[in-house]
């Protein structure tokens, strides 16, 4: 056998993802009926953007002004940094399924369960974030006489651009990732092509992971892009 | 891969969770009630194999997860140029969600345990390849130099002085991987690769008792690993404790 034996790449099923998410195909298994395409992909997409983007809110919402808050006044080390332990090890496909029995199907639902995973890692990295805050420019923002509420978005908050961030960045991979399975709480998103091989057939699984990975790759892009905006001039030309 | 031997051991991947014994299921499956101690009680072996099987995708996942964040971290340890690629490269495979790239894989690998063993190492190379390149970039200089002083070579420092001083967080980010994975490896039951995903997955979202134990075990199975390696940690840096007292 010669040395360059390259294994065999499987062009043709990319191929053929790559063409089920843009036109639809005559499916298989449910006689014929055309499925996928661009139209029902940008559906689906835009719905897991959709519960991405209100589980996220939610999380921040809940998780930022109790984070900065506790780190700021120094208080629930152990509540703010367990959280963050204990929230990975949350498994994934019990708590969607879970919150589903527990509270029921729908949007809202899906929502509130994908922001149980945001939560932990932007309370612990807000926390953390404003902890680590070297104390010198809080004393003299204290005393050339600035408020704590001054001193916390004025001197720590941004100071703690790239912990907090780093919060919500893993937050947002968390969600995006699970909002996957979310037509088991029966909201379709993209995991619809991915779960239900029986309709949308091999194409559509593997279309489906393509457009679940750039999707959160995107994300990240666009979060990494924005948290080099929010960090202010002086801090960047410190050597990393 | 030495995963297959140990899944044909276990019996086949994924098959038959409820199939079997269901007349005695049902009245669990169907009620309100949170959860069914009896039933539970009378079928929790049926959570052995699941459980073998999340055991073993874990395991896999992290001892090949190490091995290559590891051997990457020492390269961009002699090799600086080498720091920022890896971690994008590392980032990236972190960033795609494990049950996108189960399927990414499918058309390379199938379905199995082996697609969703690599899809978890990937998951988590990067979080290994960055604590340890931060536990080695962590040790002091003056540390270094006196080990210099004292004749020992680059290989004498890295193996002697650097690592040992590295481990604590090294150990931290095996902990954080190892946990995550424990959860996430949940998902594997889509790639067709088992796990304690298997019964949720066949049991839906109606049968509470059942989402309960297979859940509880993953959380326990996760808190476990991370009291081991805790446990490792104090085990191989007892210098750390008489610093501490």
């Amino acid at each position: 056998m010669s040395a360059f034996t390259v294994p065999q790449l499987p062009l043709g099923s990319i191929q053929g993802a790559l063409e089920f998410i843009f036109e639809p195909q005559p499916s298989n298994v449910t006689g014929g009926k055309l499925v996928g395409g661009l139209d029902q992909t940008l559906e689906l997409a835009l719905t897991q953007l959709e519960v991405t983007v209100l589980a996220l809110a939610l999380s921040m919402l809940l998780a930022l002004p109790a984070g900065l808050y506790l780190g700021h006044r120094g208080i629930g080390e152990l509540l703010a940094v367990g959280l963050g332990n204990a929230g990975r090890a949350i498994p994934e496909l019990a708590l969607i399924a879970f919150m589903a029995a527990a509270i029921g199907v729908g949007t809202l639902n899906l929502t509130i369960a994908l922001a149980v995973l945001g939560i932990p890692p932007i309370l612990t990295n807000a926390f953390v974030g404003i902890r680590q805050v070297d104390r010198a420019p809080v004393e003299a923002a204290r005393g050339i006489g600035m408020t704590e509420r001054e001193i916390l978005f004025k001197v720590e908050v941004p100071l703690a651009i790239p912990t907090l961030m780093a919060g919500i960045r893993l937050a947002t991979i968390a969600i995006v990732a699970t909002a996957t399975i979310a037509p088991l709480a029966g909201v379709l998103t993209l995991g619809d092509y991915i779960i239900n091989e029986n309709v949308y057939g091999e194409n559509g699984v593997v279309a489906g992971a393509i457009v679940v990975a750039v999707m959160a790759l995107s994300l990240e892009l666009l979060l990494a892009l924005l948290q080099r905006r929010l960090t202010s001039k002086g801090l960047k030309l410190r050597p990393a | 891969m030495a995963s297959l031997a140990l899944t044909a051991a276990v019996g086949e991947v994924g098959k038959g969770f409820l199939r079997e014994r269901t007349s005695d299921t049902l009245p669990c499956q169907a009620t309100e009630k949170l959860f069914c101690f009896d039933w539970a009680k009378d079928n929790i072996d049926r959570y052995g194999t699941p459980t073998v099987q999340h055991l073993e995708l874990v395991t896999l996942a992290v001892l090949f997860g190490f091995a290559i964040a590891f051997t990457l971290a020492l390269l961009a340890h002699r090799r600086r140029w080498l720091r920022s690629p890896l971690l994008a490269a590392t980032g990236v495979l972190y960033t795609i969600p494990s049950i996108a790239f189960f399927f990414l894989l499918l058309p390379l690998t199938g379905r199995g345990v082996d697609t969703a063993v690599i899809a978890l190492t990937a998951f988590n190379l990067q979080v290994i390849y960055r604590n340890t390149i931060v536990g080695l970039s962590n040790v002091p200089a003056s540390v270094k130099e006196a080990a210099k002083g004292i004749g020992q070579t680059d290989r004498q420092i890295l193996w002697r002085v650097e690592l040992p001083l590295a481990t604590p967080e090294i150990i931290a980010g095996l902990r954080i991987a190892t946990v995550s994975t424990v959860a996430i490896a949940t998902l594997a039951v889509f790639a067709g690769g088992g796990g304690l995903g298997v019964p949720i997955k066949q049991g839906g979202i109606d049968f509470k008792t059942n989402i309960i134990l297979a859940g509880g075990i993953a959380i326990l199975m996760a808190l476990a690993f991370d009291v081991l390696l805790l446990a490792i940690q104090r085990l191989v840096t007892p210098w750390e404790r008489v610093a501490r007292a």
